[in-house]
């Protein structure tokens, strides 16, 4: 399994021709208390940088875009119910979405752990 | 993921920056200068201040004060409250208006024996000034305070923390002020804040500000909270923000702010902007700030526009997350005859409607300090 980030700060895990997206740690940290987390509807299809989802902190909402574009196929359920897990676990169970790979080459440009990790510390 | 970039301008620095950054705070832009949005984060902050009690630094608020013969007297041709009658150390609380009775800003005055002193917002100080300065006589000295600190120490256990530190402070009660010393250091004290919880505002020499800080830290009980949790209380306690809630367009009546028009002087007048006030009360005008608790779990902010079936009916100007009642609230200026306690509407949050109700505020009950 491969994951990539964006300078957007999403991260992608790709299974298949399945991928799954979260926003990041580093992200998380810089929103703060998550309240409200917004998906996408399964079998709607999202573009490549177009926006995918809203997250709300206590102070502000924030747009998550796609990393590439695909068919939405599943949206994190446990978020309704417990949108906190954004916080304490933005890399695993706080993921937010699955969706189809249309277009592999939309993988190029995107940021492996090293290069992203390099990029959160120049902010 | 992206945030509204904030614009940059050329900020002041506060007397406790280097403090509050030394406690981690994350600082922001705000009423020009940087200000701390939070420490720990703001929920647990804002939870803190319900349950112990918070440290706020609000140093960026315009400490003023009027003084000379008739001070109480020309203030009066300012502000729609009582100010000549306000016993020495009581305090209350007020609004600038224009002479369309559009408000300028909202304070608090309080008689400080010597002079009448006026708490102000940040933002809006310097406007003030010249507002004062333009109306005042002027054989009456309009002072500003800059090297003046505040604080606000807001919580339950506010009023135990700060008799520890500095002896008498707990036999104010609400809306009360007086002077003190701690070590040596002139403090003055208001037993108030925008928490809607009991607590104190605390002015003091930027000079000494950062010991005094330290010694409220020191106490277990008490914890730095930033603005953000500061923003979260007052809404809770439904409390206006001025530039959110409040502006120059917005009268007292249609703020639901008639308690802060004193009786009297709503009959006998003499103040800037009573003839317009009294046309809108007389006609009760055409809107109405009220509370609004939001179905669900998504929060509404400030600018939704706010429905009765296909009828736009009002605005929000302040809303978010509850975390004391966990769910989203909010204020909007809505149509009168749709203001009522009960009334049903919608908020149009990104192409969804989000039902809501017109509930009674404050949102969480306040828990003032009125005496034993």
């Amino acid at each position: 399994m491969a994951r990539y980030f964006t300078d957007e700060h999403e991260w992608i895990d790709l299974e298949g021709d399945l991928a799954t997206v979260g926003i990041t740690d580093y992200a998380q940290e810089q929103l703060g208390d998550i309240v409200f987390v917004e998906l996408p509807d399964v079998g709607s299809n999202v573009d490549k940088g177009g926006e995918a989802a809203v997250v709300e902190s206590v102070k502000a909402a924030s747009d998550v875009y796609a990393p590439i574009t695909g068919e939405v196929m599943e949206a994190n359920a446990a978020l309704e119910e417990d949108p906190a897990l954004v916080n304490t676990s933005p890399e695993e169970e706080g993921w937010f979405f699955r969706l189809t790979v249309s277009d592999r080459d939309e993988l190029e440009g995107l940021m492996d752990a090293k290069a992203y990790k390099a990029f959160c510390d120049e902010l | 993921m992206s945030d509204t970039e904030t614009e940059v301008e050329e900020l002041g620095t506060l007397p406790l920056d280097s403090w509050h950054r030394a406690q981690g705070g994350r600082m922001v832009p705000f009423a020009g200068y940087e200000m701390p949005i939070q420490y720990e984060g703001i929920v647990a902050e804002h939870t803190w201040t319900r349950e112990s009690a918070s440290l706020f630094d609000v140093s960026h608020m315009g400490q003023l004060s009027v003084s000379g013969d008739g001070a109480a007297h020309e203030l009066e041709k300012l502000l729609p409250g009582s100010i000549e009658s306000l016993k020495p150390g009581k305090m209350r609380y007020s609004l600038l208006l224009t002479e369309a009775g559009g408000i300028i800003d909202d304070l608090m005055v309080t008689n400080a024996g010597p002079h009448i002193a006026l708490v102000v917002n940040g933002a809006c100080k310097w406007d003030d000034i010249a507002h004062l300065r333009e109306h005042l006589p002027d054989a009456i000295t309009l002072t500003h305070y800059d090297d003046q600190a505040l604080l606000a120490l807001q919580g339950p256990k506010a009023g135990e923390v700060l008799e520890a530190l500095v002896p008498g402070t707990d036999e104010l009660t609400f809306m009360n002020a007086a002077f003190f010393t701690w070590e040596g250091v002139p403090l003055w004290v208001s037993r108030a804040g925008y928490t809607g919880e009991d607590g104190f505002e605390i002015s003091v020499h930027q000079e000494h500000v950062a010991r005094l800080a330290d010694a409220l830290v020191a106490d277990e009980r008490v914890k730095p909270a930033g603005l953000g949790a500061r923003d979260s209380l007052r809404l809770e306690a439904g409390l206006p923000l001025y530039g959110h809630d409040l502006d120059i367009n917005v009268d007292p009546v249609s703020a639901d702010l008639v308690f802060a028009l004193t009786k009297k002087r709503r009959e006998l007048g003499g103040y800037l902007g009573h003839k317009a006030i009294s046309a809108r009360l007389a006609d009760g005008g055409e809107v109405r700030r009220v509370g609004l608790k939001v179905d669900g779990r998504m929060p509404a902010r400030e600018g939704a526009a706010v429905f009765a079936g296909d009828t736009q009916i009002g605005t929000l100007t302040s809303g978010g997350f509850s975390p004391t009642l966990g769910y989203p609230i909010a204020m909007a200026f809505l149509a009168r005859d749709h203001a009522a306690e009960g009334t049903e509407v919608e908020i149009e949050v990104r192409n969804k409607r989000l039902p809501a109700k017109v509930v009674p505020m404050p949102f969480v009950p306040h828990r003032y300090y009125r005496g034993k």
